[in-house]
C-alpha cells in the first residue's frame, strides 16, 4: 500500500477529530466558565457588601454653640446629683438651635430645625453637666451627633435635584444645611458609636458592641461545654468503643444525622427543652451556647476522630508495651499528638457557630437588647441575629450600619479561619 | 448561696481534696515498712479518688436540686392556697404563678392588697429560702462525706488508677451518649407538640390542604377566625426556591469540581479551592441580606425591562443566592468522588484515544456517579433546610405556583413567622410550627439516608 493510501476507518477517525478536537475545547471552557461565575458571585457579593457599608464607619457630626442658661434649666452651680440629672436639657439644645437659624417659624419647620441633631444630644449635654457643672451660665461649642437625614445626605445619599416632594429633605433644611457646611460646623468623623454603643432604634445611636460582647460570651459558652464533650465522644469512639457493637453503631449513626439536619430544628429544640422544661431564661448567651454546642459537636468529632486516627499505632503500641494503661495512653501521647488537627477542627466549628442565626431567632435572641449583656445571664444577641434586625429597620442609614455589621463579623471570621490555618500549617506532623 | 457561688466553691473543694488525697497517699507510702506492699497506683490518682468521691455524688444532688427547684415549689404554693383557688383550670393557676413570683421577686409582697396573693407570695418566698439554704447545706455535706470516704479508701490495697480509669471510661461513654440524646430530645420536643398540634387540626388537612392561612380566633365570635393549616403550598414553595437552587449550583458545582481535578494546573488547584470554601463559610444572614439588597430589586428592574412583572420577592432571587451557597458542597463532594477514580481507568481510555473529555464524559462520570448524586441529594437537603435566605429574600404569602417569577413562601420561614410572633404557646398557631418542623427533619432525614444508602450501595471498590 502507498504511503498517501489511508484505510477508510483512519479517514473516517480523521475527518471526525477536529471536531472531537473542538468538544474538548468547549468542554474545557465550560471548566473555567463556571470557575469563574463563581468566583465572580463572590466578588460581586463583597464588593456591594464592602462599597455599602464603608460609609458607615464614618458619621456626621454637628457644631453647636449651646447657651447653657440657668434659669431655662432650673439648676445652677450648687444643684444636687438628682437635679443635674433631670434638668431639660433637650429645651436647651434646641434653643441654641433656634438662636443659630433666627428666622425658622411655624410648627413643621421647628420640628425639623430640632431634627437635624441627634436625640443623644440632650444626654451629652447632660452628662458634660455632672461631670463639670461650673459650665453652668456660660456658652459652650459641642460637637453633637448629627441626626440619621442629615448623616445621609452628607454621604450622597439624598439627591439635591429630586423635586422637593420626593425628597426627605425639604429645601428649607437644604438651606440650613448649606449654611452649616459654609460655617464648617459639619463634619465627619470615625464612628466610635458604632463600636461602643449597643442597639437603638436610631441609627445614629445604633451600635455592635452589646452584638460583639453577646458573641464573645455565646462562643464561650460553646466552646467550654462543645470541646471537652466531642473530644471525650472521639476518644471514645476510636480507642475504646467495641466493635460492631449495635449501641456504638447506634450513636455513629447518630452522629452523622446531626450533621445534616436543618439548623432550625435546633433552635425548637432549644426551645422546647432548655426554655420550656428546665426554666432557662430566654435569649441568654448561656441557652444560646447550648443550643451552639449541640451543633457543633458533630463537626469537632468528625475533626478530631480523624486526628485521632491519624496517630500512627506504632507509638500507642510503644507506650502500650512500656506498660501504660490504654487510658493513659490516650491522655499522654495520643491526644497530645493529635492536638493540632482537634484544634483546627474546633476552631472551623466555633467560626460555623459565630455566623449561625436561626437557632438564635428560635430561642428569643430577636428581641430589641440595648444594654450591654454583662455575664452569661443576661438577655443579649448576637452578631448575626443583629444584622438580621437591622436589615429589617426601614431607616436609610441602616442599610449602610448593616453592611459594616457585616463587614465586622466577615473580620471575625477570617481572622479565626486564618489562626486555624496557621495552626495547621505550623503544627502538622508528616508520619 | 446562689447556685454560681456553690459551683465555685465546690470546685475549690475539689481541687483541695485532690491536693488532700495526694498528700495523704504520699505520707501513707512513707509510712510503710520494709517488705510491706507498697501503693498500688502513683499519688495522684489517689488525688483524683478522692476529688472524685467528693465531688460528683455533690454535683448530682445539685444539678438535681436547681433542676426540679422551680416546679416543686410552685406545686407547694399552689397546694397552700385556699380551695376557691387551686382548682381552677390549669392556665388560669399557671398565669397566677406568674403573678406571685413576679411579687414574691419584687420584693414588695407584704404591701400588697389582695390578701391570697400576699399569702401565697410570702409562703413562695419563705419556700424558697429554705430551700436555699438547704440546697448549700445538703450539697456540702455531701461533699465533705464523700471526701472522707474517699480519704478512708487511700492504702495500698486500693487499686486507685483502675477505679479512677473506670470512671473515666463512664465520662467518655457518657459523652458519646449526648449526641443519641440529642437526636432523641429532638424527636421527643418536636413530636410532643406535633401531637398536640394534630389533636386541633386533623393530619389530613395539615398534609393535604391547600390553602395555608394561620389565624386562629381569640374569641369565638372573632371575625377571620378560619384557621386552615394545609401545608401543601409551603412544600411547594420549598421545593420551587430548592429546585432554581440545585438548577444553579449543581451544573457550577459539577463542572468546577471537574476542571479541578481534570485540567487545573496544581497553583489554580491550590488557589482555586480556597476560593470556594470561602464561598461555604459565609454566613447565611449575610447571603440573605444581599438577596434582598442588591439581588432581588436587580431581578425586578430587569424583568420590567423585559416586560415580565417580577415580584419584590421572587421565588428566583431567593434560589438564585442559595443556589449560590451551595455550589461548594456540590463541588467539594464531587472532587473527592472524582479524585477517587484511579488513574488506570483514565489511562485505559487514553490509550484507545479518546480525548479528555471524552474520558470524563464516558468513563470517570459513570464511575464517580453514586457519589456525585449522593452529594447532589446533600446538597439537596441542605437547600431545603436553609432558613436565613429565604427569612430575607423570599415572601410570606402562601401561594401554589411553580412561577419563580412570583413570591412564595417555604416551611423555614412559617416556622419562624409563627415562632417569632407574639402567640402563646399552645395556641394551634405556634404549634403548627413544630408540626412543620417534624416534616422538614423527617424529609431531610430521608434525602440523607437515601444519599448515604446510594453512596455505599453502588460504590465501586477498586483494588
Amino acid at each position: 500500500m502507498s504511503i498517501s493510501e489511508k484505510s477508510t476507518s483512519t479517514q473516517k477517525i480523521q475527518a471526525g477529530l477536529k471536531r472531537r478536537y473542538a468538544k474538548e475545547k468547549r468542554f474545557r471552557l465550560y471548566g473555567i466558565i463556571s470557575l469563574i461565575i463563581s468566583f465572580a458571585f463572590l466578588l460581586v457579593l463583597l464588593t456591594t457588601i464592602v462599597s455599602k457599608g464603608l460609609p458607615a464607619f464614618q458619621q456626621t457630626y454637628i457644631k453647636i454653640d449651646v447657651t447653657l442658661d440657668q434659669a431655662d434649666l432650673g439648676i445652677d452651680k450648687n444643684a444636687s446629683e438628682d437635679e443635674l440629672f433631670s434638668a431639660p436639657y433637650s429645651k436647651t439644645v434646641n434653643n441654641s438651635l433656634k438662636a443659630m437659624f433666627p428666622g425658622v417659624h411655624g410648627r413643621k419647620q421647628k420640628r425639623a430645625l430640632k431634627n437635624l441633631v441627634s436625640k443623644s444630644a440632650a444626654y451629652e449635654l447632660r452628662d458634660k453637666v455632672i461631670q463639670d457643672p461650673s459650665i453652668l451660665g456660660t456658652t459652650q461649642t459641642f460637637w453633637f451627633l448629627a441626626k440619621d437625614d442629615v448623616d445621609v445626605f452628607m454621604k450622597g445619599g439624598i439627591d439635591r435635584k429630586l423635586p422637593e416632594s420626593e425628597r426627605r429633605i425639604k429645601d428649607y433644611q437644604l438651606a440650613w444645611i448649606d449654611q452649616l457646611i459654609k460655617e464648617d460646623r459639619l463634619e465627619k468623623r470615625f464612628n466610635t458609636v458604632l463600636f461602643t454603643a449597643g442597639d437603638s432604634r436610631e441609627p445614629e445611636q445604633a451600635g455592635m458592641k452589646g452584638a460583639i460582647i453577646g458573641s464573645l460570651l455565646t462562643m464561650l459558652v460553646t466552646i467550654l461545654l462543645s470541646f471537652p464533650i466531642a473530644v471525650a465522644t472521639a476518644a471514645y469512639l476510636e480507642e475504646f468503643a467495641p466493635q460492631n457493637n449495635r449501641w456504638v453503631d447506634l450513636i455513629e449513626i447518630n452522629i452523622n444525622n446531626l450533621a445534616a439536619v436543618p439548623s432550625i430544628v435546633f433552635g425548637l429544640l432549644g426551645l422546647a427543652v432548655y426554655i420550656n422544661i428546665f426554666g432557662i431564661p430566654r435569649s441568654t448567651p448561656l441557652v444560646g451556647g447550648l443550643v451552639l454546642t449541640l451543633m457543633t459537636l458533630p463537626t469537632i468529632i468528625i475533626a478530631s476522630r480523624a486526628a485521632i486516627k491519624s496517630v500512627p499505632p506504632s507509638i500507642k503500641e510503644a507506650a502500650i508495651g512500656l506498660g501504660a494503661s490504654p487510658v493513659q495512653v490516650l491522655f499522654q501521647h495520643t491526644l497530645p499528638l493529635a492536638m493540632p488537627g482537634i484544634l483546627t477542627g474546633t476552631i472551623i466549628g466555633m467560626a460555623q457557630a459565630l455566623g449561625e442565626t436561626a437557632p438564635l431567632l428560635m430561642i428569643g435572641m430577636v428581641a430589641f437588647v440595648s444594654d450591654i449583656p454583662g455575664g452569661i445571664f443576661d438577655p443579649s444577641t448576637v452578631m448575626p441575629v443583629q444584622i438580621y434586625l437591622w436589615s429589617d429597620s426601614p431607616e436609610r442609614a441602616f442599610t449602610e450600619r448593616t453592611s459594616a455589621a457585616i463587614m465586622i463579623l466577615l473580620g471575625f471570621l477570617v481572622l479565626m479561619n486564618l489562626i486555624a490555618i496557621t495552626l495547621r500549617k505550623r503544627f502538622e506532623k508528616k508520619w | 448561696m446562689p447556685t454560681q457561688t456553690i459551683l465555685i466553691t465546690l470546685v475549690a473543694l475539689l481541687l483541695f481534696s485532690y491536693f488532700l488525697g495526694r498528700k495523704r497517699s504520699i505520707a501513707v507510702s512513707m509510712s510503710l515498712n520494709e517488705g510491706e506492699t507498697p501503693l498500688h497506683s502513683r499519688p495522684q490518682y489517689y488525688g483524683y479518688l478522692v476529688a472524685i468521691w467528693a465531688g460528683m455524688p455533690a454535683i448530682l444532688v445539685l444539678t438535681l436540686w436547681s433542676s426540679f427547684n422551680a416546679p416543686i415549689i410552685s406545686s407547694l404554693t399552689v397546694a397552700s392556697m385556699p380551695e376557691t383557688q387551686n382548682t381552677q383550670s390549669a392556665d388560669s393557676i399557671g398565669l397566677m404563678m406568674n403573678e406571685i413570683i413576679n411579687l414574691a421577686e419584687s420584693g414588695k409582697a407584704a404591701e400588697h392588697s389582695d390578701s391570697v396573693l400576699r399569702n401565697a407570695a410570702t409562703h413562695y418566698q419563705r419556700l424558697q429560702g429554705i430551700s436555699s439554704l438547704a440546697k448549700t447545706a445538703v450539697v456540702f455535706a455531701v461533699a465533705l462525706v464523700g471526701m472522707l470516704i474517699g480519704w478512708r479508701l487511700i492504702s495500698p490495697a486500693t487499686r486507685a488508677r483502675n477505679k479512677v480509669e473506670t470512671v473515666i471510661r463512664w465520662m467518655m461513654i457518657l459523652c458519646a451518649s449526648i449526641a443519641i440524646l440529642s437526636t432523641v430530645g429532638i424527636v421527643f420536643s418536636v413530636l410532643f407538640e406535633s401531637i398536640h398540634f394534630f389533636s386541633n387540626v386533623p393530619p389530613t388537612d395539615f398534609l393535604f390542604g391547600t390553602t395555608w392561612s394561620p389565624q386562629t380566633s381569640m374569641r369565638s365570635d372573632q371575625v377571620g377566625s378560619s384557621g386552615s393549616f394545609g401545608a401543601v403550598p409551603l412544600f411547594l414553595g420549598t421545593l420551587l426556591i430548592s429546585a432554581i437552587a440545585l438548577i444553579i449550583a449543581v451544573p457550577l458545582g459539577l463542572m468546577s469540581a471537574i476542571y479541578l481535578s481534570e485540567y487545573a494546573t496544581p497553583k489554580i488547584r491550590a488557589f482555586a479551592k480556597p476560593v470556594l470554601e470561602i464561598l461555604a463559610g459565609i454566613p447565611t444572614v449575610v447571603y440573605g441580606f444581599f438577596a434582598a439588597l442588591t439581588v432581588a430589586p436587580f431581578l425586578r428592574q430587569f424583568g420590567e425591562m423585559l416586560g415580565l412583572s417580577v415580584a419584590s420577592e421572587s421565588a428566583l432571587a431567593a434560589g438564585l443566592v442559595m443556589g449560590i451557597m451551595i455550589i461548594p458542597f456540590v463541588s467539594s463532594l464531587s472532587d473527592d468522588v472524582l479524585s477517587a477514580v484511579p488513574q488506570a481507568m483514565r489511562d485505559g481510555s487514553y490509550g484507545m484515544g479518546a480525548t479528555r473529555s471524552e474520558t470524563i464524559k464516558q468513563v470517570v462520570i459513570p464511575a464517580a456517579l453514586p457519589g456525585i448524586v449522593g452529594g447532589v441529594l446533600l446538597a439537596a437537603s441542605r437547600a431545603i433546610g436553609e432558613t436565613m435566605i429565604v427569612v430575607m429574600a423570599a415572601g410570606l404569602s402562601a401561594k401554589m405556583t411553580i412561577n419563580p417569577l412570583e413570591a412564595v413562601t417555604t416551611v423555614t420561614v412559617q416556622i419562624v413567622t409563627l415562632l417569632t410572633g407574639d402567640q402563646e404557646f399552645d395556641s394551634p398557631k405556634t404549634l403548627a410550627a413544630f408540626a412543620l418542623a417534624l416534616g422538614l427533619f423527617m424529609v431531610t432525614l430521608l434525602l440523607n439516608i437515601i444519599a448515604l444508602h446510594i453512596i455505599r450501595k453502588y460504590r465501586e471498590q477498586y483494588e
